[in-house]
């Protein structure tokens, strides 16, 4: 033995070879003898020449788990995870709490597909339903689906609704609603022929041009839109209407416990980023997108929608339902493409909508806004600083700096904060502007701190 | 004789009486959450659009939660539990190692707008794993921005049309086998374009002679799938891409079964200029009950400039920034994808290394083999060709002779520990069962899976009524799905009048 030691390490290369298989190499050579295969290569002996990869890639080599997880851990040291976290723009730092991520995590959960086998898929059925059921709740819509990408893609989702409920070939669409979204939209429309007819904002609000060109299938409108400014619902609803358009809103989950909703509203349609519900901030992925409509309109819901039935002894059963709608059933006349959608990124926004109850809904909404509003106080002290706008707002708010805001948001991760999200790039016509989000999650501490950073930063210019 | 492996019969999806719905719980006044009072001065604010009423959410303390999700949990199949054959979806074990990098906080607490010189290591995950992916499948870049396949297959024919229209050649039609997925219809009315089938041959591969019916300067692609949805490799793949090519057309490659030819051959090689992976099938990331997948983009040469962006670039000086393609398409995701799954993709890739796909290639083609081997004569084989790393075979003799269905062959399944494989799909073959072992299933469970579906024959002749009872064990059985799209009851708030 000693021997054997000296000249063989106690691991090989070879033996780090991970691949996460079960056979051994008598399985291997038993299964190959049984298909009167001499060796694995037999099993592709039938792939012609051309075909048939006849170098070396150039892939990795393996590693042992705990060399990746180092890997990994080198990685995150290259991020700056530990700002403290004052952007938004659909994305924001609320409290998770850790009953979320320990049901969500659960095998039973995470390892299983779409609940095509509803006898063995109950667990996240009921709880695609539920998700469907609160969202609705918070939407005050009649349908909800059991999740889409993300909000953007839930925008254009809603823009692909429309035109087919209208016959129509155009949308209108607030440039309140986040600049990624309507990027979206743009790419989505531009290859189908759609229209995006953009209205501009005066002092934070849209100003809609009710007379513009084309008549549009849609009309969407972002509440609080991408500078936080709570818009006029009535006004958009009623320029949809007017126009024989379906009204939209883009809504923020995180504050319908304390801003009305788009179904008493009067709106056909609530699309959301669902991130704040219940999954953490992923660097914008995997998040959840949320998408409900009015009864009227469920026959052209996209993607998956779970209804209630029961089995045949009675007993109550939830099922997939409506499923001519989709792409495996009508094919090139489905009403989305979407197959594979976000599910456990909804059942984390059900479990963390639960958590929060009514009461909490409304808690992080007024916290978030008495926080917001509080930072928003002390920051026009500051010399040159002052509101973007007029408007009101609840959480999120812009501000005009006397400076480049791209360059404050660099000099402010020096001094440990994330301070905003810049509307340089996407608003030429709003130079040194930046819209700041304030979470309830946010202390004093932290808010009279950012104060004091982004007087220094102003200060050393 | 074989140990059971892989087969659930001792998972605990109990039967007995449904699980209430979370909203009878509740009880006014009950909470779970909690949060830190209020360390701002108070002050009234006046909003506009102020709530009425707050929503009717569930009033619960968080141990009803716990229950209840946990009660849900045990309702429910899953990997984990046993055996997952779903043809097609390559439901194969996803490694916990991949699930703590996906929750690492370093990434998953990141914003998505952070400046790109702090999120240097996020930007490194997606550049590495774009390299390993254009490595495996022949190309040259890739976006991560589509989420999933479906989203992946409409960002390759919107990059298709960049690309004729850029030539001033607009086209108008897009090519599939009549036995692709789904998907890629949808995909293609969605991108402007017209679906044209084209008919498989006797071997179960796309028939030559018909794509060179159906070629014109009209078409603008052909997507496919190869190993295709039957399993099969598509044997004449250099003559297709040069007929496709030859008429100006470009080809698609759905990603979905590159399981089976990973390290093996390469989709560049064999003449495709797009590929999109399901980063949720091949590259472990687990399915979630139906999402979050990603389906990234890989393109060659000159059809990078389409790409959707803006894409990673390495700057001098080691730095990665954000750049978009000169003539993208544009933004096909609010940020940049489903990032945390790229994450967990990146940390399978690189354990296994590059040997280690291969071997996974190797070794689902092996299960799939030698699993369709030992069920012998007991199920047709629609097609004579040799499967890759899933087969379709059919219950049609079964059903002619007994009356026992696909779909009751599946139930029997379940009621045996296991999950059913695909049924009826894909749509030319009557009666089908799609079944994929994936390369995690061992030996044992391969020949106990084999050993199932054997008896549920056999049982068929012998009483098939036996076998349209199936399911027994289950929590609930054969639920009715005219009944619940008659009456449309999709939220725990009762039906709604349409």
């Amino acid at each position: 033995m000693a021997a054997r030691r000296a000249t063989r390490p106690a691991v090989h290369r070879e033996d780090v070879n991970v691949d996460f298989t079960p056979h051994t190499d008598k399985d291997v050579a038993f299964m190959l003898e049984a298909l009167s295969l001499s060796e694995p290569a037999g099993l592709f002996a039938h792939l012609p020449s051309g075909a048939r990869l006849d170098h070396d890639p150039g892939l990795p080599e393996s590693m042992s788990e705990l060399e990746v997880m180092n890997m990994v851990d080198a990685l995150a040291k290259r991020n700056r995870s530990d700002l403290i976290c004052f952007a938004g723009g659909g994305y924001y730092d609320h409290y998770l709490p850790p009953v979320v991520s320990a049901l969500t995590m659960r095998p039973e959960f995470v390892t299983a597909y779409t609940p095509y086998q509803p006898e063995v898929s109950q667990g996240v059925l009921q709880a695609l339903f539920e998700f469907q059921s609160m969202v609705c709740e918070i939407t005050g819509m009649d349908v909800a689906n059991a999740s889409l990408y993300d909000g953007a893609t839930g925008a254009v989702e809603a823009v692909n609704l429309a035109v087919a409920a209208t016959g129509r070939s155009a949308v209108w669409v607030s440039r309140g609603v986040h600049p990624r979204t309507r990027e979206t939209i743009a790419t989505f429309a531009s290859a189908r022929g759609i229209e995006v007819v953009e209205h501009n904002l005066v002092d934070g609000k849209t100003a809609w041009d009710d007379s513009a060109e084309p008549a549009p299938a849609a009309v969407i409108v972002a509440q609080p839109n991408y500078f936080g400014v709570i818009e006029d619902y009535g006004r958009a609803e009623a320029v949809a209407h007017a126009a024989g358009a379906l009204a939209v809103a883009s809504v923020d989950p995180m504050t319908l416990g304390v801003l009305r909703n788009p179904g008493e509203a009067g709106y056909d349609l609530a699309v959301a980023e669902g991130q704040p519900l219940g999954n953490p901030l992923s660097f914008g992925g995997p998040v959840v997108g949320l998408f409900a409509t009015t009864a009227a309109h469920v026959r052209r819901i996209p993607g998956r929608l779970v209804g209630k039935t029961v089995d045949r002894d009675g007993n109550t059963a939830y099922v997939l339902t409506l499923r001519a709608r989709e792409q495996d059933i009508r094919r090139a006349k489905a009403s989305s493409n979407i197959c594979t959608n976000q599910s456990l990124n909804a059942l984390a926004a059900a479990i963390h909508l639960a958590w929060l109850g009514p009461q909490g809904l409304r808690e992080v909404g007024e916290h978030s806004a008495q926080k917001a509003h509080y930072l928003a106080d002390r920051l026009v002290e500051l010399p040159g600083v002052e509101l973007a706008n007029g408007a009101a707002f609840v959480r999120e708010f812009a501000i005009t700096l006397p400076v480049d805001s791209e360059g404050v948001i660099n000099a402010m991760a020096e001094r440990g904060f994330l301070a905003g999200i810049s509307l340089t790039g996407d608003y030429p016509d709003l130079p040194r502007n930046m819209v700041i989000a304030v979470t309830e999650k946010r202390s004093r501490a932290e808010l009279d701190g950012y104060v004091t950073a982004l007087k220094e930063v102003l200060a050393h210019g | 004789m074989a140990e059971p492996g892989g087969c659930a019969s001792s998972a605990p999806l109990v039967g007995g009486d449904a699980e209430p719905a979370l909203s009878e719980f509740s009880s006014p006044g009950r909470r779970a959450s909690s949060f830190p009072s209020l360390d701002v001065p108070y002050r009234p604010l006046e909003l506009p659009e102020a709530v009425s009423r707050v929503p009717r959410l569930p009033e619960v303390a968080e141990h009803d939660l716990v229950m209840h999700y946990t009660r849900l949990a045990h309702r429910n199949f899953a990997v984990d539990l046993g055996a997952y054959p779903l043809g097609s979806c390559t439901m194969k074990y996803n490694p916990k190692v991949c699930d703590w990098a996906g929750a690492h906080p370093g990434f998953a607490r990141l914003h998505p707008t952070t400046p790109a010189h702090l999120v240097q290591g996020a930007l490194e995950v997606l550049l590495e794993t774009e390299r390993i992916l254009c490595d495996l499948t022949g190309m040259t870049r890739a976006t991560f921005q589509p989420p999933a396949g479906a989203a992946g297959e409409l960002t390759g024919l919107m990059i298709m049309r960049a690309n004729h229209t850029a030539n001033g050649d607009a086209r108008t039609k897009i090519l599939i086998p009549d036995s692709a997925h789904g998907t890629n219809p949808a995909s293609v009315t969605l991108s402007g374009y017209e679906a044209v089938e084209v008919p498989s041959n006797h071997r179960g591969m796309v028939d030559l002679a018909a794509l060179q019916r159906a070629l014109d300067d009209q078409v603008a692609g052909l997507m496919l799938t190869n190993p295709n949805t039957l399993g099969l490799f598509e044997e004449e793949i250099i003559e297709i891409a040069e007929a496709v090519h030859e008429v100006g057309g470009l080809l698609y490659y759905d990603g979905a079964n590159l399981n089976a030819i990973m390290g093996i051959a390469r989709p560049g090689d064999m003449g495709f200029d797009i590929v999109h992976s399901n980063l949720h099938k091949t590259f472990a990331t687990p399915h979630g009950g139906g999402g979050p997948g990603a389906g990234p983009v890989a393109v060659s040469g000159n059809l990078v400039r389409y790409l959707p962006g803006p894409l990673p670039v390495r700057e001098e000086g080691g730095n990665i920034g954000w750049e978009m393609p000169s003539a993208s398409i544009g933004r096909v995701h609010g940020q940049h994808g489903n990032f945390l799954v790229v994450l967990r993709a990146l940390v399978y890739m690189r354990a296994l290394g590059g040997e280690g796909l291969r071997r996974v290639a190797e070794r689902a083609v092996l299960n799939a083999r030698y699993l369709e081997h030992l069920l012998g004569d007991r199920y047709d084989l629609p097609y004579p060709s040799i499967c890759m790393h899933e087969f379709v075979t059919s219950a049609k003799s079964i059903k002619h002779d007994t009356g026992v269905r696909a779909m009751d062959i599946a139930k029997a399944l379940l009621d045996r520990g296991y999950h059913a494989p695909t049924v009826y799909f894909p749509l030319i073959v009557d009666e089908a069962l799609m079944i994929e072992p994936t390369e995690t299933q061992s030996r044992e469970t391969i020949e106990a899976l084999a050993a199932a579906l054997v008896e549920i024959a056999e049982l068929a002749y012998r009483d098939a009524e036996a076998v349209k009872e199936a399911p027994l064990r289950t929590p609930v059985h054969r639920p009715d799905d005219a009944r619940a799209a008659r009456n449309l009851q999709v939220t725990w708030a009762g039906r709604r009048e349409e």
